[in-house]
């Protein structure tokens, strides 16, 4: 960052208006990504960063909205800096608007330092290797789709399905077995409704957490190009609360869907080349710049672990959101209107669902020995059965095979059971031992995912005695 | 020294002023960072630039320095077993001067300028050399790392040095007065020269059941994995490159997860290569540029990376080049081309993909290396593709398609059910199968050929079986269809079915994967021929041979296999007609 001109670089140069954007004219002396405050004609001052700038033109993005900008009066002053917070570990406790001004009527932050909310990228060489096992307590998750710290696992949800509420448990119940260790919880609402929010706040407080968690919130009403800065802004604090104060910090954002369709519209005020849906094609760049803020660096002791949250359009896992997020993200969490209809509670689908991390937190010493193989026969014979159903649906239940029809009550019993706890927590002997309960109803030659080792010293059978 | 200044800047493109005079992909420095960046397009006065690092903070008016020079990196010892960025900067370099995060305009030498090597000689003074030929040679860990004529040199040895050098120092004097080092560089968008290319015949052998049996690779030859996320392009690609049987591994992590690197980074010195017994480390070259990192070196990585590559096939080494992945790369490329405001051609990406895909792929091959010798060295290339969606008819995947011999495509209900890897055998090809059928038939068998090719075939029955299954249920088959289902059901589960993360498992020597493949065919042949006589199939499937047969994967011993095949037979053909 060149030194900060002496000289006051106010321009009254506005000449176009579009959308989120403002041109301003003659921009002398400005750099690229240079924040801006824009003042009204009223008085009203906005914040605002250049996109673009050559001789003759700067854009400018202005978070809180074009509305009220005239190119006549309106007046734009260039910091000179890029887009910065405050942080402070007081945060903790404390809501903030979408670019981090409290919003909870209490005063200003006294700022323990001041970070730039881009943030740079983690040089892959001083990156610590993800491996210790949260316990969510939820049976698909640990059993099947292990988290671990550092880790970023989205949850792909649907419009009307209950991702908030799985989300809220997971903060809730999440901790590193044996280990009393701070936390931190870094909640950012992008767009969400004020009752989804609020939705939070409850759960937060009703547990006892909200002294641990800092709140960003743009809502569905608050200005939409806000959005593109508050995951940034929260990451900041993340890492400040990290890396400065070594806390383990959950950080959840949801939704991610609205964030991107802010990025769409202040590329389509760019009048860009769209990719795919309209949206610009350097969405995967873009949100990569948020999910690979998650993570652990070597010699020290805090951590980012990320739950972004979106819903997919239509329940469609290749729209571009969910399948660049996908592509990410260290695994995913999908949630299945189908099971939720079942009944299934959380309406976790674990066939689609992954964690790539999973064998840097499991085996033993961490959680037990079998636990890989019983997560992959798990796999396949769930996944055996539901092929059944659809056969079924055609031919009828007759005429299937005896095997096959221990495989179909099977995945009807993985789903009642397995998947299925409410508000249970479940610590990982439980869902393993619930796993095994499943599998032993199958023929024992059929367990090949499982080495004869641990069937003999696993399986109820020969536990029972 | 051409001098310009900055007139626009959007993201990672510059475009400067009273820049007559430059060169197509010039380096420049730009600003009073000297952020480094390329020339890739010239309108009269001005150039425009793609730039190598976050351009946030760049004003106009800023000054550009043309260095006059293509993007070149540095070739010679110490390559090996290091991490580079997508423009050759280590990153444990980066790490000392900008901690835990990567700051702005660092500048780095690719190869230490401090280590000492010992350098003997290869050839006496007063000798004739041309490029490529051997000077002398180092060690770089169990390599012989041959320091060779730079292609384009030739002259008389005036004097040769022998002793502890660094990099730079000179170790060759010619006698036209040119210096020669250890240190050579070379612009990475041209591919360095050899005498002639050759048809690939040997199989690259990765120990991966469903690559080496059934699609293979060539050393030498080009494959690409596309699939969508959680497919597990990675993992394969990373298996590759822990078991593939070259003797130079280069890893470019293009626009993946800084978690991914870090994985091989902590895993890759403790694994042991199979056939050496050293570290896998010793003999892979990193490079990352992790998806936040700068697009444009994003663009640089594949390049740096191949030239690298070439380098070591011209010492004659056999090379394998993983690109993770290359869809990242033609991203970048679509954004650098929509800041140029070029025409868009297929869903954005520039017109010229088509071009780059196939010129980059090309790189590839076997060939006769510069010098006397005649040596030979190859390059692979193993591409994973990322399709939107998962969609194949995505234009990075349909323009790799037609230059990528080995087509391995990942599907996404198979990583659902966790069938790994979850290759498609009915979907993917492999066009070396022809030049490798004589390597196989000599090395490992002579009915090799006749095996897979019954293996396929009973693969692609058994879709056509599952069609009627899906209308009719599974009882109205006949007995000897009932029995092909049963068979590839085993060619499934206990053949294809390879876990990257078992210890028996993930590497599968070429002989244990043929008596495996044996077991299973000879199972199916004895079986139909028991029905012909007028067997049950209850009968067969009721003989402990199934669990015997699907627990061959942990099982070490080749002989065991191979008893067990004629285990099989016996017990099948022993069987009697039950009234």
């Amino acid at each position: 960052m060149p030194p900060v001109s002496l000289v006051d670089r106010e321009f009254r140069t506005v000449s176009y208006v579009s959308g989120p954007l403002i041109f301003v004219e003659r921009p002398k002396g400005v750099s690229f990504g240079e924040t801006a405050r824009i003042t009204l004609p009223d008085g009203e001052v906005r914040n605002g960063q250049v996109l673009d700038v050559s001789r003759e033109l700067a854009v400018v993005q202005v978070f809180e909205g074009t509305s009220g900008v005239d190119n006549k009066a309106t007046s734009v002053r260039f910091t000179g800096q890029s887009p910065c917070i405050d942080v402070s570990l007081d945060m903790l406790g404390r809501v903030f608007s979408g670019v981090g001004r409290p919003r909870d009527g209490r005063p200003e932050i006294i700022p323990e330092d001041t970070v730039d909310i881009s943030g740079m990228p983690i040089n892959p060489y001083a990156r610590d290797k993800p491996s210790d096992f949260i316990q969510t307590g939820m049976s698909a998750i640990d059993g099947l789709n292990t988290l671990v710290r550092g880790q970023k696992l989205p949850i792909f949800s649907g419009s009307g399905l209950p991702a908030n509420k799985l989300a809220a448990q997971i903060a809730r119940q999440a901790r590193v077995l044996g280990r009393e260790e701070s936390f931190a919880v870094v909640f950012v609402a992008m767009g969400i409704t004020h009752k989804e929010a609020s939705y939070f706040m409850n759960e937060f407080e009703r547990t006892g957490a909200l002294e641990r968690v800092v709140f960003f919130q743009n809502l569905a009403d608050d200005p939409t190009i806000e959005r593109i800065a508050t995951p940034r802004c929260a990451l900041s604090v993340a890492e400040f609360l990290a890396y400065t104060h070594h806390l383990h910090v959950l950080v959840i954002l949801t939704d991610m869907t609205n964030y991107c369709e802010a990025l769409r519209e202040i590329s389509t005020a760019r009048e860009e080349v769209p990719g795919r849906r309209g949206y610009p094609g350097y969405m995967y760049t873009d949100l990569a710049s948020i999910y690979e803020r998650a993570g652990r660096i070597k010699g020290t002791t805090g951590s980012i672990t990320q739950i972004p949250i979106l819903t997919m359009p239509d329940d469609d896992i290749t729209h571009p959101v969910p399948d660049l997020t996908g592509y990410i993200t260290e695994g995913q969490i999908v949630l299945s209107r189908d099971l939720y209809r079942r009944g299934a509670d959380p309406p976790i689908d674990v066939l689609p669902c992954l964690s790539r991390l999973m064998n840097l937190g499991i085996g033993p010493g961490k959680t037990r020995e079998d636990h890989r193989n019983v997560a992959d026969q798990l796999y396949a014979s769930y996944a055996y059965g539901r092929d059944l159903r659809r056969l079924v649906a055609i031919v009828g239940e007759e005429a299937l095979t005896e095997l096959d029809k221990v495989y179909l009550s099977f995945a009807d019993d993985f789903e009642k059971k397995f998947v299925t706890q409410g508000s249970a927590n479940r610590s990982i002997e439980e869902t393993l031992t619930i796993g095994w309960e499943l599998l032993a109803k199958l023929p024992e030659d059929e367990l090949k995912r499982i080495k004869l080792e641990y069937i003999r010293k696993y399986h109820p059978r020969y536990r029972a005695g | 020294m051409i001098q310009g200044t900055i007139s626009r800047i959007s993201g990672p493109v510059v475009i400067a002023e009273g820049m007559r005079g430059s060169k197509m992909y010039d380096v420049v420095n730009v600003g009073t960072l000297d952020l480094p960046g390329e020339i890739i397009r010239l309108e009269g006065d001005w150039a425009v630039v793609q730039v190598y690092e976050d351009t946030t903070g760049l004003s106009i008016g800023e000054p550009v320095k043309n260095t006059e020079q293509p993007l070149s990196v540095e070739l010679g010892p110490g390559l090996i077993s290091s991490i580079f960025d997508g423009v050759q900067r280590p990153l444990p370099e980066l790490a000392k001067k900008s901690g835990s995060f990567i700051s702005k305009g660092i500048s780095a030498t690719g190869l230490s300028r401090e280590r000492e090597w010992d350098f003997e000689p290869a050839i006496a003074e007063g000798t004739q050399v041309k490029g490529g030929e051997i000077l002398g040679s180092v060690r770089e860990f169990h390599f012989t790392h041959h320091i060779l004529v730079p292609p384009g040199v030739t002259g008389t040895i005036k004097k040769i040095r022998k002793g502890r050098f660094r990099v730079t120092d000179t170790i060759c004097e010619l006698d036209s007065g040119t210096e020669l080092t250890m240190l050579q560089r070379w612009p990475v968008r041209k591919g360095r020269p050899y005498v002639k290319k050759l048809d690939p015949t040997v199989p690259l052998v990765t120990g991966q059941r469903i690559f080496d049996c059934l699609f293979p690779l060539t050393k030498g030859g080009t494959a690409m994995i596309p699939g969508g996320f959680g497919t597990g392009k990675t993992v394969s690609e990373q298996t590759l490159a822990k078991w593939a049987d070259a003797q130079v591994i280069i890893y470019i992590g293009c626009g993946e997860r800084g978690n991914e690197m870090t994985d091989v980074l902590s895993e890759f010195p403790e694994l042991v290569d199979p056939r050496t017994g050293l570290p896998l480390i010793q003999r892979t070259i990193l490079i990352a540029n992790t998806s936040n990192m700068p697009v444009a070196a994003r663009e640089a990585s594949i390049y740096t990376g191949i030239t690298m590559a070439e380098y070591y096939r011209d010492m004659g080494y056999d090379v394998a080049l993983m690109a993770d992945s290359t869809s990242r790369w033609g991203e970048a490329l679509r954004e650098v081309s929509g800041r140029l405001e070029e025409m868009p051609g297929e869903e954005g990406y520039p017109a010229y993909l088509a071009t780059r895909l196939a010129a980059f792929y090309e790189r590839a091959g076997r060939v006769i290396c510069l010098g006397p010798e005649g040596r030979t060295g190859s390059v692979t290339i193993v591409g994973a593709v990322s399709p939107p969606g998962g969609d194949f008819s995505e234009p990075i995947t349909q323009n790799t398609l037609r230059i990528a011999g080995t087509f391995w495509a990942l599907d996404t209900n198979l990583a659902y059910r966790r069938h790994f890897p979850s290759v498609n055998w009915i979907k993917s090809y492999s066009l070396y199968l022809d030049s490798v059928e004589k390597w196989f038939t000599e090395m490992m068998a002579g009915n090799w050929r006749e095996l897979r090719d019954k293996t396929m075939y009973l693969l692609q029955k058994e879709v056509e079986l599952q069609e009627i299954v899906q209308l009719v249920g599974p009882d109205a088959l006949p007995e000897s269809e009932k029995a092909i289902l049963e068979v590839t059901r085993m060619i499934r589960e206990d053949f294809l079915q390879q876990s990257a993360y078992s210890d028996t498992d993930s590497f599968c020597p070429l002989d244990k994967q043929f008596w495996m493949l044996a077991t299973i065919i000879s199972y199916y042949e004895a079986a139909e021929e028991a029905m012909n006589r007028g067997v049950s199939l209850k009968q067969i499937s009721s003989l402990p041979l199934r669990a015997e047969i699907a627990r061959m994967k942990e099982i070490g011993e080749v002989e065991q296999i191979r008893q067990l095949a004629d285990r099989v037979k016996a017990q099948i053909g022993a069987l009697e007609v039950e009234h």
